[in-house]
């Protein structure tokens, strides 16, 4: 078991600098989930953690140890890749076996741990075939024993439920975190997926255009968003962000629409609303101009436009809801939902 | 059930195979229908008669001493041309597929050997192995051989394989820097977490799953040796000395138009076609099975 520490660590390929003086400290054991939009360079910072790309500068530990110039093998880490990599001239045994029998450990131990992880991933059937003869989830456990047999200190993911079903992803992203749980494991995560991010992480690093935007738990991502891109990128649907102006705690949207509550700011502001923290109030100032209305049962989604812009809304209400478009409906706020962002940089405004 | 697409009768189909026909019946099946006619005959000495024989020339060759000789050495030859052609790109493949810089001039590079002449490659290896001129005889007189491919029938040998392995080694090294690069890299980067150095993962992973291209070259090295090295030893060796690199398509060219015994030169001719097209169906027969992990 180990921390991982990150310190001013940059990557660039040539001149072009794809990860920026990221920073962060992980505790042992600790789940953390890398999360942002395709190429943000997620990957690649998780493969700087494994030794499979060089660190430009920054240092990366892992315990005590700088590792910058260890060999992969030397970082006692595993990881589970998006195609599972598995080697399709072994056996499911001799897959799992291949990086203890390296470690030049005695058969008996080998097979022993083997069967251990063979039947907490329940491969047991499956221990004497070739991955292709294998589902593509059952491929994704073995890529997990695999990691597992090891007992490393860190385990890596590289989005490892990308290729399966959504009912087989939401089954394995428990049992991921299960084991997770139980081993005990320092884990890095990475993944596109918010719902996957906030359901595993015990901590969320989201990462946009190389750089980290917010590292903290996914209550504190959803509560209190460091900048409009993590407001907008967690939680679903996504938050409103409406464009504001703020003097002496008063906003006024763009249709003239007053809100109070608006804390310290001043100036031009961007104002954030979550869908599911607008209650409906037929004299609320939020009003929006219906265009259709989504049914999902528990819950329905309106979405529509602030009345009189052309600014998009969503709102989320609790149970059965219909509205015919056109319909322009009042809302208020709750109760320290509104979140206040500088309009220019994006950065969270404390109230 | 298939359902059958029927298409119009036309001749516009025979007509665009017929070039390719032509061209085969022309070039192949007449020259080997010729060679098995003449396989047949027996001429005499200064090719005023002939004689139909059915299978003398065969039985004779079976019983020559010289031809089961040149039998083997030429099964020796292939072997040895066949390991070291390829163990020679397999490794320098292996180092390519880590190359990142400069990869594209190191291929170019190496593809050239392949598109120098057979003989040229022989006349290169004559001149750097003379006896008296060369500069690896210069350079094996100071570790105490005494390099004479002329009179020495196993350097002889040793030359002639070396100098139609080197040829072979640009062909062998593309297909197999081609099969490398298409394992996936992430199998590769796996065992390099799993611990496996760069020699281990050659030997566990790459090595094993590059199996069918080794296959395929093992049997196209083979063919290459038993009949493309005509132009190598007749510039190397001229078969020479005393037959020590006569191999079977050697022999074929020596017994007749040398010897002048075309009969017995056409017989011979039979059997290394024979063998070709067997080496080909047993190929075809592998390749389509596609070897399993
Ligand atoms: N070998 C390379 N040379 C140059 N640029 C690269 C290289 N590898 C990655 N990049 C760039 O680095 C950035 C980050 O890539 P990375 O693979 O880490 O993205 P990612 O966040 O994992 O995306 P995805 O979710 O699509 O997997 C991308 O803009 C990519 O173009
Ligand atoms: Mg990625």
């Amino acid at each position: 078991m180990a921390s991982i520490t990150l310190k001013d660590l940059v990557k660039a390929y040539g001149d072009t600098e794809v990860l920026h003086h990221v920073e962060g400290e992980i505790s042992d054991g600790e789940f953390i989930v890398v999360v942002g939009p395709s190429g943000c360079g997620k990957s690649t910072l998780l493969r700087m953690v494994a030794g499979l790309e060089t660190v430009t500068s920054g240092t990366i530990c892992i315990g005590d140890k700088v590792v910058n110039q260890l060999e992969p093998a030397d970082r006692d880490i595993a990881m589970v890749f998006q195609n599972y990599a598995l080697y399709p001239h072994m056996s499911v045994r001799e897959n799992m076996a291949y990086g203890l029998k390296i470690r030049k450990i005695s058969k008996d131990e080998i097979a022993r741990r083997v069967e251990e992880a063979a039947d907490i991933l329940e491969l047991r059937p499956y221990l004497e075939r070739k991955p292709r003869q294998l589902s593509g989830g059952q491929r994704q456990r073995v890529a997990m024993g695999r990691a597992i047999v090891r007992n490393p200190q860190v385990f890596l993911f590289d989005e490892p439920l990308s290729n399966l079903d959504a009912k087989l992803r939401v089954q394995m992203r428990l049992e991921i975190r299960k084991l997770q749980q139980r081993l005990g494991v320092t884990s890095i995560y990475v993944t596109h997926d918010q719902v996957e991010a906030m359901t595993l992480g015990d901590r969320l690093m989201v990462l946009n255009g190389g750089y980290v935007e917010q590292f903290g738990t996914p209550i504190e991502l959803y509560d209190r968003p460091a900048t409009t891109f993590v407001a907008g990128f967690i939680g679903s649907p996504a938050m409103n962000f409406l464009p504001a102006t703020v003097s002496a705690g008063m906003a006024t949207l763009g249709n003239g629409a007053r809100l109070a509550n608006a804390g310290a700011a001043n100036g031009a502001v961007t104002l954030g609303i979550r869908p599911e923290h607008l209650l409906q109030d037929d004299a609320g100032p939020v009003r929006v101009t219906v265009e259709l209305v989504e049914q999902l049962g528990a819950n329905s989604l309106l979405h529509g436009k602030l009345e009189g812009t052309d600014i998009e809304m969503v709102v989320s209400q609790p149970g059965h809801m219909s509205a015919a478009a056109g319909t322009v409906m009042g809302f208020v706020p709750a109760n320290g939902a509104l979140h206040l962002f500088h309009a220019e940089t994006g950065k969270r405004i404390e109230p | 059930m298939l359902k059958r697409v029927h298409f119009p009768r036309s001749a516009l189909p025979y007509l665009l195979v017929a070039p390719q026909i032509l061209i085969t019946l022309v070039f192949f099946i007449w020259p080997a229908s010729q060679a098995v006619y003449q396989s047949f005959l027996i001429e005499d000495a200064f090719g005023l008669s002939t004689e139909f024989v059915w299978f003398e020339n065969f039985e004779l060759l079976v019983d020559d001493e010289q031809y089961l000789q040149s039998f083997g050495r030429t099964i020796f030859f292939s072997a040895a041309v066949a390991l070291l052609s390829m163990s020679a790109a397999l490794v320098l493949a292996g180092f390519a597929d880590r190359v990142v810089r400069g990869a594209t001039a190191y291929r170019t590079l190496m593809i050239w050997p392949y598109a120098v002449a057979p003989v040229l490659a022989g006349a290169l290896w004559v001149f750097m192995f003379n006896p008296t001129l060369g500069i690896f005889p210069f350079l094996l007189d100071m570790v105490g051989i005494d390099w004479n491919h002329y009179l020495n029938g196993t350097h002889a040998m040793m030359l002639v394989i070396f100098a139609a392995a080197w040829k072979q080694i640009a062909y062998n090294f593309l297909f197999y820097l081609a099969a490398m690069q298409s394992i996936p890299r992430s199998l590769i980067e796996a065992a390099a977490i799993d611990g496996a150095g760069p020699v281990r993962r050659f030997v566990d992973h790459i090595f094993p799953l590059i199996s069918p291209t080794t296959f395929f070259l093992l049997v196209i090295n083979a063919v290459y040796a038993f009949f493309d090295t005509f132009g190598i030893i007749h510039a190397v060796t001229q078969g020479g000395p005393a037959n020590s690199t006569t191999i079977l398509v050697y022999k074929v060219f020596n017994d007749g138009f040398v010897g002048l015994d075309l009969g017995g030169s056409a017989a011979q001719s039979v059997i290394l076609m024979v063998l070709v097209i067997a080496m080909t169906v047993v190929q075809f027969r592998f390749i389509e099975r596609k070897v399993e992990y």
